[in-house]
C-alpha cells in the first residue's frame, strides 16, 4: 500500500522532527530555527528559561522585539523593557531591536530575512503564524514554551489535521488578503480550524500581494488555527531576494496529500468586508454597516501596518479630511515602512487629513496605550481582534477591517466601503 | 488526584481578553494578575472566588492571545481546574505546561450548572456532579502529556531530560 502524501505543514514538522514521515494527532520532538518572543512575553519566558540552568541554545537563533508598550507606557512597562534588555546584553543576543530600530514583531521578522520557507518558528505571541505567507510552519505558544525552547532549542507539537483553502478567481479593486480572511472566518467560525493547519493553495494564490498574504496568515489564528501556511511561488522568491541570504528548503504540498475539509473561496466574488463586535466570525459587507458611527479609526498593527496597507489608506486620505467626530491614527509596522511612507508622501497626507502618525508599536491594538476608548465609544480598525474591551474599556466596541476602509470610514464618520468614497 | 469544589460556569468563547485584559499585562505576578482574573467578563469572580473552585465553560475557552498571564490568573486565584466543551490550542498547551488541569468535556458541560459542586477524579477519569448525582467519563492524556503533568509542568520536565 502507498502510504498517503503529505501537506506542507506535515512536511516540514516531520522535516524538523528528523523523521521520514508525520501523521496527524503524532505527538512529536521538533527542532526550532527561531524563537520570539516579545517584551510581555518575554520577561516571564527570561524567568522559565533561568529555572532550567543552561545557555541559550543559540544566540542567532532567539529574536526578542520590545513592541507591545514601547516606547515605555509606565513604569512596570519599562522595568518589562529593561529585563529584556539586559537579557539580550547578558547572553549577546544577535536579534534585539532597541525602539527606533524596533517595529512590530510580526512585521519586523521577515523584513530582517529571520523567516524562510520551510523554517520552523515558535514565538510566545499568539499571532507568530503570520510567518506562513513565507511557506514557513509558525506557531504562537506561551512563555513557557517559549523559554524552554530558549534553553534546548526543541519543542513539541501534536501533528494538525489540515483544511484546504483553495482560492480562485481574482479581486477586484478594494478587495484585499483582509477580505479574504475575515469571509473565512465568517465561513468557517472562531473555532473552524481549532487544532489543525490552514493551507491555502489554488490559482488565486498569484493575484495575492505578499502584503495580502502576511494579513491571511496572521488571522489564522482568529479561526483557531495552528498555523497557515501559503504556497512558495515566485512572488514569495521575489519578496526574499534582498531579504534571506542563507540556504532554505522550501516544500510543497503532495497532490495526493490528505485534508480534513476544503473550503473554495472565489475572490472575483468578494467586497469590503468588517467584522463586527465581540467576534472575528460576526462578518458583514462594509456597504451595510452605514449606519453605523465610528470615534475612533485605527490603520495599523502586524496584520494590515505594511507598506502597502499603508499606500492603501493615503489613496483614499489624498486630498480629503478625517471627519470631525473621528479621530484616526497611523502606525507604520516598521521603521523602514515609516520611512518610505515619509519618502513617498504617505506620511504628509496622513497629517495633512488630520490624522495622527504614530511610531511603530502595538499600542491600541490589544488596549495598550496610544488611543484607548473610552466607555460606549467605537473604533474600526485594522487590526485582528474585536473581543469585548480588547481597546479599552469593556463597554467599548472594535469593528475590523481593511486599511482602505478604516480610511474610508474616518473620513465620512461612520462605517462605509472604500467604493462610496472613491466615487 | 481528587478535586472538589463549586462551579464557576461561564459561555463559549471565553477569550484571554476578559480572562486577563492586556491593560494588566505590566506584570506577571500571578497574584496580581488574579486579582483581575475574569474582571472584563464577571467583575465578581476576583472577589468571590475561593480556593478549590472549578471554571466550567463552553466551546474554545481560551482563545484569542498566547498570553500564559491567563492560566497564570485562574491558577493564582484558587482555581484547581477547568472544564470546557473545548479549549483554544494555546491555552491548551499552556495549562498543561504550567501544571493547570483542564479536561475537555465536550457538550456534557450542559449538565453542569452555576454553583453546582462537582467531584472530579483525575487519575480515575470520571467527574461526579455532586448536585445532580449525574458522571462523566473523561478521557485520558495521551502519554508524553502525561509526564509533563506528573513532573508539575514543562521547566521541571525538561529539567529530568538530558540536554
Ligand atoms: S499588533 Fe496587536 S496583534 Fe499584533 S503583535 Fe501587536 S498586540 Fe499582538
Amino acid at each position: 500500500m502507498n502510504p498517503m502524501g503529505m501537506t506542507m505543514t506535515e512536511k516540514i514538522l516531520a522535516r524538523h522532527a528528523g523523521l521520514e514521515r508525520v501523521v496527524p494527532g503524532q505527538l512529536i520532538k521538533c527542532r526550532v530555527d527561531l524563537v520570539l518572543a516579545n517584551d510581555i512575553t518575554g520577561p516571564p519566558a527570561i524567568v522559565e528559561f533561568e529555572k532550567i540552568g543552561r545557555p541559550v541554545f543559540d544566540r542567532h537563533k532567539i529574536a526578542l522585539v520590545p513592541d507591545h508598550f514601547t516606547p515605555n507606557k509606565d513604569i512596570k512597562s519599562a522595568e518589562q523593557a529593561k529585563s529584556l534588555r539586559e537579557f539580550a546584553k547578558q547572553h549577546d543576543i544577535t536579534h534585539y531591536w532597541e525602539i527606533g530600530r524596533m517595529g512590530i514583531e510580526h512585521v519586523l521578522l521577515p523584513e530582517e530575512g529571520l523567516i524562510a520557507p520551510g523554517e520552523l518558528i515558535i514565538g510566545a505571541d499568539s499571532h507568530t503564524c503570520t510567518y506562513g505567507a513565507l511557506g514557513a510552519f509558525a506557531s504562537g505558544v506561551g512563555h513557557t514554551d517559549a523559554g524552554a525552547a530558549m534553553a534546548t532549542g526543541d519543542t513539541w507539537f501534536k501533528v494538525p489535521t489540515a483544511i484546504k483553502v483553495e482560492l480562485t478567481g481574482k479581486p477586484s479593486r478594494w478587495v484585499t488578503g483582509k477580505d479574504v480572511i475575515l469571509t473565512l472566518i465568517g465561513m468557517i467560525g472562531v473555532e473552524g480550524a481549532r487544532y489543525q493547519a490552514l493551507e491555502f493553495t489554488g490559482p488565486g494564490v498569484a493575484s495575492l500581494t505578499m502584503t495580502d498574504r502576511f494579513t491571511i496568515a496572521n488571522m489564522a489564528v482568529e479561526a483557531g488555527a495552528k498555523n497557515g501556511i501559503f504556497p512558495v511561488d515566485g512572488a514569495t522568491e521575489a519578496y526574499l531576494a534582498d531579504k534571506v541570504k542563507r540556504r532554505y528548503a522550501a516544500v510543497a504540498a503532495d497532490p495526493d496529500a490528505e485534508y480534513a475539509q476544503t473550503v473554495t473561496i472565489d475572490l472575483g466574488g468578494l467586497t469590503p468586508t468588517v467584522a463586527m463586535p465581540h467576534l472575528p466570525e460576526n462578518v458583514k459587507p462594509a456597504s451595510e454597516l452605514n449606519h453605523i458611527a465610528i470615534n475612533q479609526a485605527v490603520i495599523g498593527s502586524c496584520t494590515n501596518g505594511r507598506l502597502d496597507d499603508l499606500a492603501q489608506a493615503a489613496s483614499v486620505l489624498a486630498g480629503r479630511k478625517i471627519h470631525p467626530d473621528v479621530r484616526a491614527i497611523v502606525i507604520p509596522g516598521t521603521q523602514q515602512i515609516y520611512a518610505e511612507a515619509m519618502a513617498r508622501g504617505y506620511i504628509a497626507t496622513f497629517i495633512r487629513a488630520g490624522a495622527v502618525v504614530s511610531t511603530p508599536t502595538c499600542g491600541p491594538c490589544l488596549g495598550g496605550y496610544m488611543g484607548i476608548l473610552a466607555a460606549g465609544e467605537r473604533a474600526i480598525s485594522t487590526t485582528n481582534r474585536n473581543f469585548r474591551g480588547r481597546m479599552g474599556h469593556v463597554d467599548s466596541e472594535v469593528y475590523l477591517s481593511s486599511p482602505a476602509v478604516a480610511a474610508a470610514s474616518a473620513v465620512t464618520g461612520h462605517i462605509s466601503d472604500p467604493r462610496e468614497v472613491m466615487k | 488526584m481528587i478535586l472538589e469544589g463549586n462551579v464557576w460556569r461561564y459561555g463559549d468563547n471565553v477569550d484571554t481578553d476578559v480572562i486577563i485584559p492586556a491593560r494588566y499585562l505590566n506584570t506577571a505576578d500571578p497574584q496580581a494578575l488574579a486579582a483581575h482574573c475574569m474582571e472584563d467578563l464577571d467583575p465578581t469572580f476576583a472577589g468571590k472566588v475561593r480556593p478549590g473552585d472549578i471554571i466550567v465553560a463552553g466551546r474554545n475557552f481560551g482563545c484569542g492571545s498566547s498570553r500564559e498571564h491567563a492560566p497564570l490568573a485562574i491558577k493564582a486565584s484558587g482555581v484547581t481546574c477547568v472544564i470546557a466543551d473545548g479549549f483554544a490550542r494555546i491555552f491548551y498547551r499552556n495549562g498543561i505546561n504550567i501544571g493547570l488541569p483542564l479536561v475537555e468535556l465536550g457538550a456534557a458541560v450542559s449538565e453542569i450548572k452555576n454553583g453546582d459542586r462537582i467531584r472530579i477524579d483525575l487519575g480515575g477519569g470520571t467527574i461526579e456532579n455532586l448536585a445532580s448525582g449525574k458522571k462523566f467519563a473523561i478521557q485520558p492524556l495521551p502519554g508524553f502529556i502525561q509526564d509533563i503533568a506528573k513532573a508539575g509542568g514543562l521547566i521541571n520536565y525538561v529539567k529530568g531530560e538530558k540536554a
